[in-house]
């Protein structure tokens, strides 16, 4: 406990606890809509939204900030996740689709008569869960074990994973690929055999969603200030020493890696029932990139600076799209410049006595 | 075009000469649709240039009765169906002439059998397509009078297998075999079912042709007609590669340099070529309502270059060049640029494709075979694309710039002492690269669409290029290019487009497990710094 963060540290996990799990449910489902205070619908979703990509920019972080290796290709793992978690979604229609079918309303339009192998068992909420961990962390396992045991990296290593979203982005547009092709699935009814939009299911989402962020940092700040943790820095700040000292790096790689994919992973699974959508446009490699300005605006080596950056980044980028859509993409691209000509560190860099690891 | 060619037949008509079948003529006005029929091949064997005329003006609905006369109504003026003469008034009481899909067709066909005697080269051959499509048994004297005149080799060949369908209907057994051993001599696929319906076998297990000589001839003419359409198929699939394969090349070589030499990664690359494709749009602007829009072109490609390479000699300045060392971070700073050059199109152009047309001479091209055509644009692009490379490689290898740029990539330090101005160098190095993106942006122009989103598609496909060729100099890039093009067709025909495409990225990913540095890896000392 005294390990992972201090008195001040814990009782700010305390707070953004209580506010997460108490306040906001509360605000969203006591308080009358009437009232000022009232949390509506589409703040539940926008900061449940958002807790998501804070968790994809943790995954980042610890790819990137801690080992050094960043990944353009961690879209994929979001979208599998939410994939995963889109076909159990889809399953739970049932019959109240449009043409009141067993199979999903796509796979009719189509002319399918049974359901594609890929879709074995997804009826069941555990194997759902299973896929949403074990799709991503497999493909990742066996992409980076060969990526890494060549010793591929650097640029080299972006710009395949960027090849490898992409890739996986012309597949899913494919309808015989079996999700949907350009259209993916939404229109989900249930949950659980619960109704999938009340504020109730709203509200449950979204706390678990605020419980997998604190878990996330948990488990995360657990790791970062392990042996294994340092050992991780070493690789980022100069490999060669490491592996001459004598440890294997591509163990070391390859284990967060495989972690980072697999809470991409969760956080796609937990962004789909609460977006109300899942297409093969997560896969774009613009997406993946732009996982990595969030953590680059919050700081990067920082975990708070993680969920922060996604944070900033991701209600900047509601509020103009909103407001003013066309100016978002120069504002974007403006960040992407001024970050990384002006600060390295991201936000936390500008706050006095904190330091990247 | 089809009223003009109308105008002048009716001219042709309106000469006082020997007048047309005047029976055939009341049958279309008055017969059923079986005498009307009959009435139009009466006409065709007649082989009167000037029965085309009318026969097209039935098929445009213009034919109609008025009494006993037959009458053609353009607009306000009538003209005598027999004699072509103009009526002086439009009678009142008249009666259109209704054509119907079936005599529609007829018409159409018999329009192009009698256009096989028109005098333009153009006409004839659109007259023999049509009629290779689906000729009438009694066109069949027609169509050998005109093999008898035709001169031009093209027409020539359409004519004949044309002959030779219909000689194989219904001729003797001496001119069928003829006929069959003329199939074979074509290159044309649908004369392929017409010889497999030969060679068919009923249920009852007797042959549909009982002649057995006849089934030999026709197994040896498939086989020939085979040989060659594999032939058409791999040709057509080798050009296809060197075209995709030349304009991934114009996409990377640009990259080759500013990332294979200078090691700068790129990810605006892409926008570069978008800027290069709209500075071509904006000059066709210029030249659109010039007595010289043909040569647009040869202002495009320059200015293409110049504005691109302006542009990345700018972003060299203000941006890149305080990311030297640092891969990661050029990478998200270019990709930050990427948007903003997007929205900045977005804004001045708007978001919706721009028009970018072919000069003329580059519309049309080469038929090598039937269904085997060559455009002349892609033609154009592989010569354009090489002319770039070989300016490149000499601009690299035979010039103070190249001999500068060389030394600054393989030792800094060393460069700067003996006097090299190194930050000038990398600006013009990094503009170079730009530029031949902008021109890369001028080709695309003339094949695909040009949008804001242009560049996207591309910048993938140009790292794989520059990857898969590997880092350092300009062959890897050439030969990586021509190997991702036929690759990458060559899978599409077994494949699909986006299957092919996965299996060539998963190919790359593969390839780079086993060759980290590419195909064509530098040897030397120099390990990762």
């Amino acid at each position: 406990m005294t390990r992972l963060y201090g008195p001040r540290g814990w009782s700010a996990i305390g707070a953004a606890a209580l506010v997460l799990f108490a306040v906001f449910p509360l605000l969203a489902l006591a308080v009358p809509e009437s009232s000022g205070l009232h949390l509506s619908a589409y703040w539940v979703t926008l900061i449940g939204k958002i807790m998501c990509y804070a968790i994809v920019a943790l995954a980042m972080d610890l790819i990137w900030g801690y080992a050094g290796i960043l990944s353009l290709g961690h879209g994929l793992f979001f979208a599998l996740g939410g994939y995963a978690m889109g076909m159990y979604l889809m399953r739970q229609i049932g019959r109240d689709g449009q043409y009141r079918a067993d199979l999903p309303d796509f796979m009719v339009f189509l002319d399918w008569k049974e359901f594609p192998w890929q879709w074995w068992n997804t009826g069941h909420f555990w194997w759902a869960a299973l896929l949403v961990v074990a799709v991503p962390g497999l493909i990742a396992y066996v992409f980076g074990y060969f990526a890494f045991r060549s010793r591929i990296k650097g640029v080299y290593f972006s710009i395949i994973t960027q090849a490898l979203t992409f890739a996986a982005m012309l597949l899913f547009f494919r309808n015989e690929t079996g999700f949907g092709g350009n259209n993916g699935f939404t229109d989900f009814k249930r949950i659980l055999d619960i109704p999938v939009t009340t504020p109730a299911t709203r509200v449950a989402l979204f706390a678990a969603t605020g419980a997998a962020l604190i878990g996330t940092l948990l488990l995360a700040r657990w790791l970062t200030t392990s042996r294994y943790g340092r050992v991780l820095a070493a690789i980022r700040d100069a490999e060669q020493r490491v592996m001459f000292c004598g440890y294997d790096t591509v163990h070391y790689k390859l284990f967060v890696w495989t972690l980072s994919a697999i809470l991409c992973g969760i956080a796609g699974a937990l962004y789909v029932p609460q977006v109300g959508i899942i297409n093969p446009s997560e896969m774009s490699p613009a997406n993946s990139i732009e996982i990595a300005i969030w953590v680059a605006v919050g700081g990067r080596g920082t975990l708070a600076g993680a969920i922060l950056g996604a944070g900033l980044v991701n209600g900047a980028k509601s509020m103009f799209t909103q407001v003013l859509p066309e100016y978002w993409l120069y504002v974007l691209g403006l960040l992407f410049i001024l970050v990384t000509l002006f600060l390295p560190r991201g936000v936390m860099g500008l706050i006095p006595g904190s330091r990247s690891r | 075009m089809n009223k003009v060619l109308l105008m002048l037949l009716l001219a042709l008509l309106a000469r006082p000469a020997a007048a047309l079948d005047a029976a055939a003529v009341r049958e279309l006005g008055f017969g059923d649709n079986d005498a009307k029929i009959a009435a139009i091949a009466a006409l065709v064997a007649e082989g009167d240039p000037r029965a085309a005329g009318l026969l097209q003006a039935f098929a445009d609905g213009e034919l109609s009765t008025s009494g006993e006369r037959v009458l053609v109504v353009q607009g306000d003026a009538g003209f005598d169906a027999l004699s072509g003469a103009k009526l002086e008034a439009l009678p009142e009481a008249r009666e259109d002439v209704v054509v119907n899909n079936r005599l529609r067709r007829e018409l159409g066909i018999a329009v192009a059998a009698l256009r096989l005697v028109s005098p333009q080269r153009e006409t004839r051959l659109a007259a023999a397509r049509e009629l290779a499509g689906g000729a009438d048994q009694a066109m069949l004297p027609l169509v050998q009078k005109a093999l008898g005149k035709e001169r031009d080799a093209q027409v020539r060949r359409l004519l004949e297998l044309t002959a030779a369908t219909l000689e194989l209907k219904t001729g003797s057994r001496n001119s069928r075999i003829a006929a069959i051993r003329t199939l074979g001599e074509s290159s044309n696929p649908a004369t392929k079912p017409l010889l497999l319906g030969l060679l068919e076998k009923r249920k009852d297990g007797s042959y549909a042709e009982p002649d057995a000589e006849l089934r030999a001839e026709a197994h040896k003419s498939l086989r020939a007609l085979n040989g060659r359409l594999a032939w058409g198929d791999r040709l057509s699939l080798a050009f296809a590669g060197v075209s995709l394969g030349s304009i991934l090349m114009l996409a990377a070589l640009g990259l080759a340099i500013t990332y294979g030499l200078m090691g700068v990664i790129n990810m605006a690359h892409g926008e570069l070529i978008m800027i290069g494709a709209y500075t071509t749009y904006v000059v066709q602007g210029w030249f659109r309502n010039g007595p010289h829009f043909d040569w647009y072109l040869a202002a495009a490609a320059p200015a293409a270059f110049v504005a691109s390479a302006l542009v990345g000699m700018a972003l060299e300045r203000a941006v890149i060049r305080w990311l030297y060392g640092r891969p990661l971070e050029t990478l998200l700073a270019t990709w930050g640029i990427s948007l903003m050059l997007i929205q900045a199109v977005r804004t001045l152009f708007g978001a919706q494709n721009v028009q970018v047309e072919n000069p003329s001479w580059m519309s049309g091209g080469i038929e090598v075979m039937t269904d085997v055509v060559l455009p002349w644009s892609r033609i154009v692009i592989v010569f354009f694309a090489a002319a770039v490379l070989a300016g490149t490689w000499l601009l690299l290898t035979r010039t103070r710039l190249g001999l500068y740029v060389r030394g600054v990539t393989q030792n800094r330090a060393m460069a700067s002492c003996v006097g090299v101005p190194t930050a000038r160098v990398d600006t013009l190095a990094f503009g170079l690269g730009c530029g031949i993106a902008g021109l890369a942006g001028c080709a695309l122009s003339q094949i695909g669409n040009v949008g804001p989103d242009l560049g996207q598609g591309y910048i993938v496909d140009s790292f794989m290029v520059v990857v898969l060729g590997g880092v350092g100099q300009l062959a890897g890039t050439v030969y990586a290019a021509l190997g991702l093009g036929f690759a990458n067709k060559l899978l599409e025909s077994w494949s699909g487009a986006v299957l092919a495409k996965i299996a060539v990225l998963a190919f790359i990913i593969v390839f780079i497990q086993k060759r980290p540095q590419g195909m064509f890896a530098l040897k030397g000392r120099a390990v990762e710094a």
